[in-house]
């Protein structure tokens, strides 16, 4: 037998693409659980519908490329766009919703761009803005949380949940169920200081710190992201100056709690897909900041944008919009915040010619 | 307890070094064969002292430091010298380079060696002498790069800080690790002779990761009363990189592309201070090393003391070595070690492990999948770099972007490539990137060089062109002007100046530049070295082996080579004392100068030279030489005689008319002898002058017929322009025949006009200047069209031959062949341009 010339390091790690994948994936357990425990069934079956098409999707993409199919769609990568996409989804929104979104992620926005480690945008925020443009009613229309069921009435079960999610007949329609979100109840407030509304809204007034369910979907990302910090799937820069900025933009316009308040600070941090996008969107490392610094920066402006969005703009929340707004300016951030070389006195530009 | 820093990033694979620590230090009994590469070391190869067949002793120097970074080495056993040539040499590349194979007597017999005497510590001795110990004990840094250890000991800054490394970060080698466990004492003493050396810095460290206890607790005792201090730091890999190490222990950075002894630092392995300790106390040189065997594929795991040169067949068959568990040797760690292919492959003074690794310690790398661009490379690479965007970068091989992302301050540790979860093998693609990046860079200076070349080529070009015009103005109006002139026939006087100025414009049309001329010669001059040079190699070999005849011959050929170098040099020389005057004013001086004046000048000449010529004779002891300089001085004394004659046939009352005797071209010199004969015989009858050309012809073409003959059979380069001659006179001695029978056939011409004669054949001859003026530029390019073309043809037949043979010569003869097309191409258009 021949020996082999193999060029060094000749150790490795156990850690591979799909490990990490499959971290991700189970970092979004605790979140899906309080999903579900809140809003139902409807995120499960987002997710499996949105697994599945997904990973068609991408077996078809590979296909045509003439790729071998098994060795990439073992990566996982495709089925963490899929489960952020349905995560990110209101629960029992149509199947042709989940469908659309899905495919356009995976085939738009991540394979026409040269697929994995290659896509300038989050594919699931992709996805998620065309359907939000597209289809502005279905994704809206959020089941109002457990607590705020009246007596007697119980959300739809599993079963029940597939035939609104299918459109069966006869299976009602999502609109029974919905309620408006934290985030639209205080853009539509006009009148009431925010304590008032924190006691006449059942919304917050069932609520712990910030709106009945939400607070505990968002803690529920919360806690899955700090397992991935500790397993050093990503550093904590971009998260943190996420979170940081967006609580200074809430305290800065938080004006006293007046009736043109934007919200406090623990509301903005524990509504909508703050959490979400925080650890497990503007985490995304192809599409966001290269280095440690450039990072900081991109997270800080997503925490800003988003209030600005939330605040100011049309839409009821802002995640993708900020995330995908960011991912635009990443490389300009790359280029400015590289990291200081040893042995250098200071940091070089990547657009430096010379030293 | 000192304060340490944190080493950046780094990764902690598997430490995998009990295996190996386990058995003390074993010597392994003496290999069949020893390959000592000359060159182990960073910097020059060393220079070879012994031969093929020599006997030599234990410790003796085989070869010696070729320059300022260099170090010798050494006969790691008595034995005898069995081959010099190239072996397959431990190097990523797997190349080969010169070896001494050293074949083992089994006496282990020292050369005669002294360390420093027992009465005697190192500090009695300077600095200086102790660094000319180290250096020719062949001390090549032991830690892995083999720096030339005296090298880094003289820095040119004082040194604040040394650093022994004793490190050791790689998994599975434990080289260092038994070597302070066992031979701490050595160890200690060595770091002392390092401190003296450096003239006695403020601070001494010997830093030792803290998976080391024992070595650790092996130091203490001997560092306990002196200013050396233990430090002991967390594992992780690379903290045993030099860089590293000096950031881990000092806090301090060394500047990028510049050296420790910047920062007032130095940093030496724990083996180099044994090493060091051995030399200057012993006065042994290097010629073993410690090195960790270890690997599944090996059934004992320990450190041997290996004698330098020893092949790696021979560890391993110590070993239980079994290849068919073998997934890959290597030589080093499994961090920054290389794959060996070839297991004759010798251990070399930085071998510090072999690691035969089984197919579950490292499996065939699965298939690289896309980056990610997770980070986890940034977060492992202990230079700070972003390795997600040099591999981006390294992939579309845009350079100045790697340059900006400081490519050149990775330190190819292979963090990155531990860490990524998509097995993308980035040290690699760096190495790549990096050998891309210099060889650009080489290439740049090339080509920069290459443009102001054909630049510079161009304007001296476009400067010739211009010259060359102006001739061809200047000799247009010369002809016209001759024209007119013999048209009109007019008085003596004005013709002769007429005569003067047409001979002075085709003298200097004719005659080279000053300038072209050197180059010529110049070319000529280089010539004639190589070959003598070539001609000498081939008597050296001839000499070692040949037979005698074989000698004499090549002697011959020397001897002619030479001759022909000093020919060529006197050429020079004589144009560099001539090139004050300038050739119009040559001319006019040849052909103002009175016949009388010419010939007496002539006949000097000549005597000078038969003079020479004689002593020559005398002189050289070869025959053929003899014979041809015998011959030459026969010419010479025939053309003195016909000096001698011509002046006393010259009257009394010669006017004093401008003749020009010896131009080389041929029309002139029918002008001046025209001229010089209408002067000198004015009533001899045109037949008879005629005749007396023809005869002269004759003799000048037999003698043209000999020199091309001779140049034939040497193969000289100047066979064509021999042969061009030879035609011309030929043509000439036809015209002149003719004109012969038509004088002879109409007499009365000549009688009618007797007295004229000669004018009436210097009005020929300045009728065919006239005629050549005009003709001679497209005679000449028909001329040149057609020698051209046979040479082209020679030189395809040649080039085709080359091919054939497949000659180095083919690319040389290629280029030939296409620039005779070129030539070729440019004289024919030139030609059709001057046929409208």
């Amino acid at each position: 037998m021949a020996l082999l010339k193999i060029t060094s390091p000749h150790a490795h790690t156990a850690q591979s693409t799909a490990s990490v994948m499959r971290l991700v994936l189970l970092a979004t357990t605790p979140g899906l659980i309080a999903l579900t425990l809140f809003f139902g069934w409807g995120s499960l079956i987002n997710i499996l519908l949105a697994g599945s098409v997904a990973v068609l999707c991408e077996a078809a993409v590979m296909r045509l490329r003439k790729r071998p199919v098994m060795f990439y769609l073992g990566d996982n990568s495709a089925l963490v766009t899929a489960v952020l996409l349905g995560l990110a989804l209101p629960p029992l929104a149509p199947w042709w919703v989940v469908v659309v979104g899905t495919s356009f992620a995976i085939l738009i926005a991540k394979h026409l761009y040269g697929g994995l480690g290659y896509n300038p945008f989050n594919p699931a925020m992709v996805g998620y803005v065309v359907l939000l443009i597209s289809f502005p009613v279905q994704m809206t229309a959020w089941p109002a949380p457990l607590p705020l069921y009246a007596e007697g009435v119980s959300p739809p079960g599993f079963l029940a949940s597939l035939q609104i999610v299918l459109g069966l007949p006869g299976a009602g329609t999502v609109d029974a169920f919905t309620a408006a979100t934290p985030l639209d109840t205080l853009r539509q407030n006009s009148g009431l200081l925010i304590a008032q509304l924190y006691e006449q809204d059942p919304l917050f007034n069932l609520a712990r710190w910030a709106g009945a369910g939400w607070e505990w979907v968002n803690l529920g990302f919360l806690l899955g992201g700090c397992f991935l910090l500790y397993r050093r799937v990503f550093t904590w820069h971009g998260p943190v100056a996420m979170l940081a900025s967006l609580s200074l933009c809430a305290a800065l316009f938080y004006d006293g709690g007046s009736s043109a308040s934007h919200g406090s600070p623990l509301m903005h941090l524990l509504s909508g897909g703050t959490m979400l996008g925080a650890f497990f969107i503007l985490t995304d490392p192809v599409s966001s900041a290269t280095s440690n610094r450039g990072r900081l920066i991109f997270g800080a402006l997503i925490g800003a944008l988003i209030f600005i969005i939330r605040s100011w703009g049309s839409y009821p929340d802002a995640v993708a919009f900020a995330v995908l707004l960011m991912n635009f300016a990443a490389p300009l951030i790359d280029n400015y915040t590289l990291p200081r070389t040893y042995g250098h006195k200071k940091s070089r530009r990547a657009t430096e010619k010379k030293e | 307890m000192r304060k340490v820093w944190d080493l950046i990033g780094g990764v902690h694979p598997p430490e995998n070094k009990h295996q190996s620590v386990q058995l003390p230090i074993d010597v392994l009994p003496l290999p069949e064969k020893l390959v000592i590469p000359l060159n182990q070391h960073i910097g020059a190869p060393a220079k070879l002292l012994v031969a093929n067949g020599d006997r030599v002793l234990k410790g003796q120097e085989l070869a010696e430091p070729s320059g300022l970074v260099s170090v010798g080495v050494h006969a790691p056993t008595s034995g005898t010298i069995s081959d010099i040539s190239e072996y397959p040499i431990p190097h990523p590349s797997g190349m080969a380079a010169r070896c001494i194979t050293l074949i083992p007597d089994g006496k282990e017999q020292w050369i005669d060696h002294v360390g420093i005497d027992a009465t005697y510590s190192f500090q009695d001795y300077s600095p200086a002498k102790l660094l000319e110990m180290i250096r020719h004990a062949g001390i090549a840094g032991l830690g892995g790069a083999g720096f030339p250890s005296a090298v880094k000991l003289s820095p040119r800054k004082t040194i604040t800080t040394l650093i022994i490394n004793g490190s050791e970060c790689e998994p599975y080698i434990t080289a260092d690790d038994m070597l302070m466990r066992e031979r701490a004492e050595a160890i200690v003493e060595g770091i002392q002779i390092l401190s003296y050396i450096l003239g006695g810095p403020e601070e001494v460290l010997i830093g030792i990761e803290d998976n080391k206890p024992e070595a650790h607790a092996a130091l203490e005792p001997f560092v306990r009363d002196t200013h050396i201090q233990l430090v002991s730091f967390p594992t992780r890999y690379p903290s045993g990189g030099e860089k590293q190490l000096i950031q881990i222990l000092t806090g301090r950075e060394v500047p990028s592309g510049g050296l420790p002894a910047d920062i007032g630092i130095v940093c030496q392995n724990v083996g180099t201070a044994f090493a060091v300790q051995k030399a200057i106390h012993f006065g042994e040189p290097l010629i073993s090393r410690i090195t960790t065997v270890t690997g599944r594929a090996c059934s004992t795991n320990r450190n041997y003391e290996v004698l330098i040169g020893t092949p790696i067949t021979h560890l391993l068959a110590h070993n239980g070595f079994d290849e068919n568990n073998c997934s890959r040797l290597i030589m080093g760690g499994p961090m920054m070690g290389f794959t060996l292919t070839d297991l004759d492959i010798p251990v070399i003074k930085t071998t510090n492990c072999i690691l035969a690794a089984s197919w579950e310690e490292a499996p065939t790398p699965p298939p690289a999948q896309p980056c990610i661009r997770c980070g986890m490379c940034a977060e492992a690479c202990p230079a700070s770099l972003l390795p997600q965007q040099l591999f981006w970068y390294a992939q579309s091989h845009n350079h100045e972007r790697l340059e900006a992302h400081n490519l050149f301050d990775c330190i190819e540790c292979g963090a990155c490539s531990y860490v990524c979860p998509s097995n993308i093998p980035l040290v690699q693609y760096y190495r790549a990137s990096k050998g891309e990046i210099r060889k650009q860079a080489q290439e740049k200076i090339k080509s920069d060089r290459a443009r102001a070349r054909f630049e510079f080529q161009k304007a001296r070009k476009e400067q010739e062109e211009m010259a060359k015009a102006a001739k061809r103005e200047a000799r247009k109006q010369a002809a016209e002007q001759a024209k007119t002139l013999s048209a009109g026939r007019g008085n003596k006087p004005q013709k002769n100046a007429d005569m003067v100025k047409t001979a002075m414009a085709r003298a200097a049309e004719h005659q080279a530049s000053p300038a072209e001329q050197q180059a010529r010669l110049e070319r000529g001059i280089v010539r004639a070295e190589s070959h003598l040079h070539t001609v000498e190699k081939r008597l050296e070999t001839i000499r070692k082996e040949g037979t005698e005849q074989q000698q004499e011959q090549a002697l011959a050929a020397v001897e002619d080579a030479r001759r022909r170098l000093e020919d060529a040099r006197s050429k020079r020389a004589q144009l560099n004392n001539t090139a004050g005057t300038s050739d119009t004013d040559k001319v006019m001086e040849r052909l103002q100068a009175s016949p009388r004046d010419t010939l007496e000048k002539k006949i000097a000449s000549c005597k000078e030279r038969i003079a020479v010529t004689r002593q020559k004779i005398v002189d050289s002891d070869d025959e053929t030489l003899k014979a041809a300089l015998t011959s030459g001085l026969e010419k010479q004394q025939a053309k003195l005689a016909d000096a001698q004659q011509a002046l006393a046939a010259l009257p009394d009352n010669t006017p004093d008319t401008p003749v020009n005797q010896e131009t080389t071209d041929a029309a002139a010199n029918a002008i001046a002898r025209a001229q010089a004969r209408a002067a000198a015989t004015r009533d001899l009858p045109a037949e008879e002058q005629l005749r007396q050309t023809v005869v002269a012809l004759e003799g000048r073409i037999e003698k043209a017929k000999a020199k091309l003959d001779e140049a034939r059979a040497g193969e000289s380069e100047y066979v064509n322009a021999l042969q061009a001659g030879l035609e011309k006179l030929q043509n000439k001695l036809l015209d002149a025949q003719q004109q012969l029978n038509t004088v002879t056939t109409q007499p009365s011409t000549v009688d009618d006009d007797t007295g004229d004669a000669a004018s009436s054949a210097i009005a020929r001859a300045q009728a065919r200047v006239a005629e050549l003026a005009s003709m001679s530029e497209e005679d000449k390019l028909r001329e040149t069209v057609a020698s051209l073309k046979s040479r082209l043809e020679k030189a395809r037949i040649k080039l085709r031959e080359a091919e054939a043979e497949r000659s180095e010569h083919v690319d040389s003869l290629r280029t030939a062949v296409e620039k005779l097309q070129v030539r070729l191409t440019e004289a024919e258009q030139q030609l059709a341009e001057y046929h409208p």
